[in-house]
Order: C-alpha cells, then sequence, then structure tokens
C-alpha cells in the first residue's frame, strides 16, 4: 500500500514543470473551443435584454420547438432504454452466434454520419421510396412528420444505452442470475430482482446521454423534418431556420436552452460518476 | 434437509445416479459419458485440474447446464426434466455470487421470498428463519452488511446460509475454499463438513485440492479431461490409485522406469519380488518421497548419492540423485542412518512401490 503510494507520488513528482504546461495547454484550449463558445451562446442570447430573450423563447413557434423536443426524446429514450437492455442482457450473459455481429450492428449509428441515418428513412418512407406509393394511399405520414423524426432519433441514439451496459453486464457475469435460480426465483423475478438494480446506474448514465443526444440531434431530424415552422422542427432545427432568418437573438435563445440542456446532463453525468462509480462500467470509473 | 427416503425400497440408498452424462461446448467435450453414484446424505468431493469437467458436472446438477446425453436422477426423480427452480438444490458459487445489492439477510431471505404466495412463509417467520441461518453460519451480527463489507470467509458463509435457507435436498459447492487464504481455508474445512453432518443433505463439492478432497470428503471422484477416472474412498483412491495420473494428482510422486519380468522388477539395476498385479514388460514404477527406507550402501534398494539435507522440523527433506536424477525424499528422524550427509552414497528403497504399464503416448 504504501509503496503503491510512493510510486505514484513520486512519478506524479518528477516532470512537474511538463506538467503543469501540459495542464495550462488544455485549459488554455478547453477555453478557446468549448467555454468561449458557451459563453457567446448565452451573451448573445441576452443581447438585447432579459424581456427580448424570455418573448424569444414564449413565441408560439418557440413553444412548439420545445414541446416537439420534448414529446420525440420522451418516446425514442424509453424505447431505447428498453432496447439496450434487451441488447445488452443478449450479448452479456448468452453465447450465441452472430454475437459479435450484432455488437458491430450495434455500434452501427456511431459509425454513420447522421445525415445517412435520417437518409434511409426518407428512402424507405419518402414519397419516391420503397413504401412511398403504399403509405400515400393509405393516408399514412412518416416522413415530414413526428413519427420521421422519433425514427431517425431512435436510429441515432440507438447504442448509448448498450453500450453504456454491455462492459458492466459481461464485467458482473450471470452468476448471480444463476444464484437467483438455483434459489427458486423464476425468469422475471431473476430480472426483475437481480439483473435491474445491479445494472440501475448505468442505465441511467445511457439514458441520460441518450437523451442529451435525443434532444441535441440535427443532422438526423434535419433530413425527415421538412423544416416545417410549428410542426415539424425540433429545437436545433429551430436555431437553424431563426438563424438563417437573421433573428440571432431567437436563434441564440434557443441555442441557449439546448446549451442548458447540455450543461443539466454534464453535471448529473458527473454527479452520478462520482457517487455510483462502482456501478458504472469501468472506463467511467473515477 | 426434510428429505423423504422414497419407497422404492431395493433402490437401495443410491439418492443420486448419474449415468452416461455428456456435455459438449462448440466442440470441447466437456463431460464425456460420465457416471456416478452419490448415497443419502453423502459428502461427494469431484476432484481434479482446472478443465477436468467437475464443475461442467456440478451446473448440470444444478440445472444451470443440460447435458447432450445421459440421466441424472435424484430420489429416484428424473432430475434433467425439472428446471433449475425446482430443484431446490444449494449452489454456493466459487465467487459466491452473493447479491450485491441486498443485505446479509436480504440475500438470505432470497430463496424464501421468491416462492409463490401460497409457499411463502410470513415476513415473520423468513425474519426468524434468516436468524436461525446467521447463528448457525456464525454470523449472528451482519445481517444489516452489504456482501462488499464482509471478508471472504464471511462471505462463503453467507453463500452457505442462503443456499441452506431453501432447506436444498442436494448441497452443491462449487470450489467452497478457492478464493480463501490458507488459514480461514483450513478453519472453515472442519466447520463446512460438521455443518454437513448437521444438516444431513447429500453435498457434491468440486475442488482441485487433493489435500482438502482426500480430508473432507466420504468419497472422492477424481476427474481429468471430462472423465471420471476413479472413485472411491478417500483411503481407497490414496492406497490404490487406478493410474499414473491419480497418483500423481493424490500426492507427491517419484516416477523412475522400470521392467517386470517374470515376476521379478527391476528398477535402476535393484531387483525385487514384483507387486502381484504388475503388468510385464516396461513399466512405470511410483514411490511416494516419504515411504522409503534409507540403508547403508551395501544392502538392497536403489544406489543414491546424498546431495543435500534441510531439516525441517519433525521431517527431513533429502536430495539424492539417483541414475543421475534428483529425487526429493522425506524421511522422519529415525528412520535416518546415522550420519547422512551431502556425499554420501547409501541405498533408497521403496516401501510401497506401484507398477503401471509404460504410457505408450
Amino acid at each position: 500500500m504504501t509503496a503503491a503510494a510512493n510510486v505514484s507520488t513520486s512519478s506524479k513528482a518528477r516532470l512537474p514543470g511538463l506538467a503543469i504546461l501540459l495542464v495550462l495547454a488544455s485549459v488554455a484550449v478547453m477555453g478557446v473551443l468549448v467555454l468561449f463558445p458557451l459563453f457567446i451562446v448565452f451573451k448573445e442570447a441576452f443581447a438585447k435584454g432579459l424581456p427580448t430573450y424570455l418573448a424569444a423563447i414564449r413565441e408560439p413557434d418557440a413553444l412548439a420547438a420545445i414541446r416537439l423536443t420534448l414529446l420525440v426524446a420522451a418516446i425514442a429514450v424509453p424505447l431505447n432504454a428498453v432496447f439496450g437492455v434487451a441488447a445488452a442482457w443478449c450479448i452479456a450473459k448468452f453465447e450465441f452466434r452472430g454475437k459479435s455481429f450484432l455488437l458491430t450492428l450495434i455500434d452501427l449509428p456511431f459509425s454513420i454520419s447522421p445525415v445517412v441515418s435520417g437518409l434511409v428513412w426518407v428512402l424507405l418512407f419518402g414519397a419516391q421510396g420503397w413504401f412511398g406509393t403504399w403509405l400515400i394511399e393509405h393516408d399514412v405520414k412518416i416522413i415530414f412528420a413526428t413519427t420521421g423524426l422519433v425514427l431517425a432519433t431512435i436510429l441515432v441514439t440507438f447504442p448509448f444505452v448498450a453500450r453504456e451496459l454491455i462492459p458492466l453486464m459481461q464485467d458482473q457475469g450471470s452468476d448471480e442470475e444463476a444464484a437467483a435460480l438455483t434459489l427458486g426465483a423464476g425468469g422475471f423475478t431473476t430480472f426483475w430482482k437481480i439483473t435491474i438494480p445491479n445494472i440501475k446506474w448505468a442505465l441511467l448514465y445511457g439514458v441520460l446521454l441518450c437523451n442529451a443526444r435525443a434532444m441535441g440531434e440535427f443532422g438526423a431530424v434535419s433530413v425527415v423534418s421538412g423544416h416545417i415552422r410549428g410542426l415539424t422542427t425540433t429545437l436545433p432545427l429551430h436555431v437553424e431556420v431563426l438563424y438563417n432568418d437573421y433573428d440571432f437573438v431567437g436563434a441564440f435563445a434557443a441555442a441557449s436552452l439546448l446549451a442548458s440542456l447540455g450543461l443539466v446532463t454534464l453535471v448529473l453525468k458527473t454527479a452520478l460518476e462520482w457517487r455510483h462509480s462502482g456501478e458504472l462500467s469501468a472506463s467511467r470509473r473515477h | 434437509m426434510n428429505f423423504q427416503p422414497h419407497d422404492d425400497t431395493e433402490v437401495t440408498d443410491q439418492s443420486l445416479e448419474i449415468s452416461g452424462v455428456s456435455k459438449s461446448f462448440g466442440r470441447f467435450p466437456a463431460l464425456k459419458d460420465v457416471s456416478l453414484q452419490a448415497k443419502d446424505k453423502e459428502f461427494l468431493a469431484l476432484l481434479g485440474p482446472s478443465g477436468s469437467g467437475k464443475t461442467t458436472l456440478l451446473r448440470v446438477l444444478a440445472g444451470l447446464e443440460q447435458p447432450d446425453a445421459g440421466e441424472v436422477r435424484f430420489a429416484g426423480e428424473d432430475f434433467l426434466a425439472l428446471p433449475v427452480r425446482r430443484r431446490r438444490v444449494g449452489m454456493v458459487f466459487q465467487h459466491y455470487a452473493l447479491f450485491r445489492h441486498m443485505t446479509v439477510a436480504q440475500n438470505i431471505a432470497f430463496g424464501l421470498s421468491v416462492r409463490p404466495r401460497s409457499e411463502r412463509p410470513s415476513k415473520s417467520e423468513i425474519a426468524d428463519r434468516v436468524a436461525d441461518l446467521l447463528k448457525l453460519v456464525q454470523l449472528d451480527d451482519l445481517g444489516k452488511r452489504f456482501p462488499a463489507q464482509l471478508s471472504g470467509g464471511q462471505r462463503q458463509r453467507v453463500a452457505l446460509a442462503r443456499a441452506l435457507a431453501i432447506e436444498p435436498r442436494m448441497l452443491l459447492l462449487d470450489e467452497p475454499f478457492g478464493a480463501l487464504d490458507a488459514q480461514v481455508r483450513r478453519e472453515l474445512r472442519r466447520w463446512l463438513r460438521d455443518l454437513h453432518d448437521r444438516a444431513g443433505v447429500t453435498t457434491v463439492f468440486v475442488t482441485h485440492d487433493q489435500e482438502e478432497a482426500l480430508d473432507l470428503a466420504d468419497r472422492v471422484a477424481i476427474m481429468r479431461d471430462g472423465e471420471l477416472i476413479q472413485l472411491g474412498t478417500p483411503n481407497e483412491v490414496y492406497e490404490n490409485p487406478a493410474d499414473p495420473f491419480v497418483y500423481d494428482f493424490l500426492g507427491a510422486a517419484c516416477r523412475m522406469p522400470g521392467v517386470v519380468e517374470g515376476g521379478r522388477l527391476t528398477v535402476a539395476g535393484w531387483e525385487s519380488k514384483a507387486p502381484k498385479t504388475a503388468p510385464q514388460g516396461p513399466v512405470e514404477v511410483f514411490f511416494r518421497p516419504d515411504e522409503v527406507a534409507f540403508g547403508p550402501i551395501d544392502g538392497p534398494g536403489l544406489a543414491a548419492e546424498v546431495r543435500a539435507v534441510a531439516q525441517r522440523g519433525p521431517d527431513v527433506r533429502i536430495e539424492c540423485v539417483i541414475e543421475g536424477e534428483i529425487f526429493e525424499l522425506e524421511a522422519h528422524g529415525p528412520t535416518l542412518p546415522n550420519g547422512v550427509a551431502p556425499g554420501l552414497p547409501l541405498r533408497v528403497k521403496p516401501l510401497r512401490p506401484r507398477v503401471y504399464p509404460l504410457a505408450t503416448a
């Protein structure tokens, strides 16, 4: 114990000059690239005072955008939480053929451009898409409607929960579940009383990241939205629309909401990492 | 614990009957046609090196693995037809598998609290039972702790209490002492045996430690590469190892090539009467390093030269060179010829050599 402590203090103490330089350099980069833009967002949003800011947010189109964003997230995030738990459970607790293929598939939305994730829905359900004629005949609207936004968001945010859970569940193994079964618990009881409590904090963590991305997603929803004001513009799209209209205060006011969401997510995420580090996957531990 | 002997009295008192069980994982055969029986209330050890299939066999008994072929009966009942949760086996996992988000008391109560409502004891009955079990495993005051706050030995006892809570018909222990240090291991060993005797439950435990198996079990099943090599009481297997592998596995062994011809055994130039069961032709001769007699160089035995002598309490470790090979032998003080010292030539006479045909492989 003492030996280990000695080693770590001495190795830390050996390069103070370089370490300080590196820290300063990263602070400078962070300041320019992250903090300064964040500051600008709020500065511009409040450029014409609080009343103008509040008016920009209370404007009907802005309220509609907020409502739509919340609605899309409220559908996409729970669905992805369920998908994520199911996928992680299969992958971590069972051996089967095609497991690595499934893993790759889960990661796919991370590796392809969000625009493509939006475009696939247009190709499937758009007026010229595979099912386009059928949908028009039956008067079902997917593209340029809330359904399309939800589908695009689900696809883009699919990996977050699963990716968070898989390493943790693999780490935990399935001995506890096996023990519960030998003690007479059924599959359902075992899942609810053993599996879920063991992953609850990591699940919350994944849901948090999933939600942040779902609310902030631009590329994929932009393709399927059609930018109909007050109807199919989510908050990020609303920012773009207003900015293109030279309504800077409105654009930045909406952007400040997204930035606040990001900050809240960050605080919650850090709190989770500190309070429940032991119950998150190893890479998240402090 | 409240196991009722079934009425088929002609089936004798076998409680566990495993016949022809095979199991493969992909191409890897983990169990090959394993058959064995355990008597009611017997303490049976599955002993073997890692990868010998002993844990797989235990998991088959628990219902966590389904064998590809074979039959498992318990008290005459087809065990393989029962799902895990209906078998009522108490299993203690190698790393205990305690529920980390539950207290010790909740862990122990789990098996009772998940019973269907009609069979579930009342809350106060469960609490009483948990208190009894905590007392049984000598952890009276630790009910409110979480598993992470316990030592390895304490966790092991919680796992045992949790398994006993469901009044199991059979107790399965996977390397129960594997993760504990030597001191705790020895303490728990006797305690576990006492507990088994009091609970009166058929127990199967898996271990790779031959000393543990020989010390604890009523009978030992020795496994290698998914096969059952030998089954017998600790004394039987130790005195009569079925093959060189078992001999080697059960204790320190010295091994030398020899030849059996016309009832005479020749090893390194020393001729003696061959054991009755010895095969003819080239053989391997085994003896335990402490089952030897030392004699003067003009007497009978293997010609040896002492290289080093080390006193270790009542035992003496004598390093000898026989036929150019170094053997570490052991002796108790009185049997040692006077003046054994490095450089001294002497005769080493194995007292109970075992002779096996030379492996053709």
